[in-house]
């Protein structure tokens, strides 16, 4: 029953969400109410932290930080970048 | 971009190898965290170094922090007070940057054993003990811990006599716990970092008990 | 010790009292303070301070018949609005 050690994709989302969370960007309670309307299945069909980017998304789209449209921008030239989490990051 | 920045080939604290994640086909879920990562940015809300100090911070703390507040717990009655009164308090005390953490200890006696959980989500003393297990998360742990928690005990290698009461605490709301298990028989005379290698992090969930030195 | 009894109440969305206690009656075991109803937190509104209790039920009380050992306790975090002196 041993935890696993978490992949750096993990750790940034535990990272984003720990910070923006103490910039006052969104609540923990914000973070589970978001959790919570993605319904029971999300919770059989996604890891732990797929759920918690996605609350974390939802959330900081609802405080204005970025809209929509930029969201579905970005993940399009990520996409672009590269077939692996590796080649997908920026410069 | 080149791989070999990444340490695929280094192992954690705790000796497994970190998983590979840099080389295998980009998910949708990790192609949302590098935008929301990368938007963060770019509206100047964080930086980059504020998100590796972050990832940083939370590696370095691990169950071998809690682990010498029970230690010191074990030998200065007067800390333990402090910390059965103020947990969060007693801890940054001993130089932990516990953060924000509303902490309370509990203590295992005798006759009171007590066991962790959020049946929420999934909330730990993570600025304490660092990030919590797999099984802590899972769904089964959440709503079995309040329900039959000899039978998860049992599980974890812990059987309890009848004679001993079960405190679970449901971290629900703003609160955090951490158990601070009993010292076990045979470890008089001890000192502190000794008595420290004995506290396990399961032990300070409630799912496990300290060490018994000389006993695997 | 203040004898409480948590609302039995059941609204849809982000609500902090646990399914399982609600309805229920257990015993004020400390007054931790006041924090920020989550209630209201959750949907990123300015929330009032709301007094946190933790409230301790025995098994028993919890799951009847079916509490693996009646004298067992569970320890919730339950705020102020949630709950009612018995």
């Amino acid at each position: 029953m041993e935890g696993h050690d978490f992949a750096l994709w993990e750790k940034r989302i535990d990272a984003l969400m720990v910070l923006c969370g103490g910039k006052g960007l969104f609540t923990v309670d914000g973070l589970r109410r978001a959790l919570e309307d993605m319904g029971e299945e999300a919770f059989e069909k996604y890891s732990y932290y797929e759920r918690w980017i996605a609350a974390t998304n939802q959330n900081l789209i609802e405080a204005g930080v970025y809209t929509l449209e930029e969201l579905g921008q970005r993940m399009e030239e990520i996409a672009a970048r590269g077939p692996t989490y590796g080649e997908a990051q920026g410069d | 971009m080149p791989h070999d920045h990444h340490d695929h080939d280094h192992l954690s604290p705790s000796g497994h190898p970190f998983r590979a994640d840099n080389d295998t086909a980009l998910t949708y879920w990790q192609q949302m965290e590098i935008a929301v990562r990368e938007l963060l940015v770019k509206k100047g809300q964080l930086t980059s170094v504020e998100i590796n100090a972050q990832i940083e911070a939370m590696d370095a703390r691990s169950p071998a922090d809690g682990a010498a507040v029970v230690a010191r717990a074990w030998v200065d009655p007067d800390f333990k007070a402090r910390l059965l009164d103020n947990a969060a308090a007693a801890t940054r005390e001993m130089g932990f940057d516990i953060g924000p953490l509303n902490l309370i200890a509990v203590e295992n006696t005798a006759t009171v054993h007590n066991l962790i959980v959020c049946t929420l989500c999934s909330c730990y003393p993570r600025n304490l003990l660092g990030l919590p297990p797999d099984w802590y998360k899972t769904r089964a742990y959440r709503s079995r811990a309040v329900k039959e928690p000899r039978k998860v005990l049992r599980e974890f290698g812990v059987d309890l006599p009848d004679t001993s009461q079960i405190r679970v605490h449901d971290s629900t709301a703003d609160m955090r716990y951490v158990v601070i298990p009993a010292r076990p028989d045979g470890t008089e005379g001890m000192d502190e970092a000794t008595l420290a290698k004995l506290v396990t992090r399961d032990s300070m969930i409630g799912t496990g008990l300290a060490r018994v030195p000389g006993v695997a | 010790m203040t004898r409480v009894r948590v609302k039995s109440m059941f609204p849809p969305g982000h609500v902090r009292a646990p399914f399982y206690v609600r309805g229920k009656t257990g015993e004020v075991e400390r007054e931790i303070g006041p924090f920020g109803n989550p209630e209201q937190l959750a949907y990123g509104l300015k929330a009032e301070k709301k007094t946190l209790y933790r409230v301790r039920f025995s098994m028993q009380e919890l799951w009847g018949e079916t509490a693996e050992n009646p004298t067992d306790t569970v320890d919730v975090e339950v705020y102020a609005h949630w709950l009612e002196e018995v």
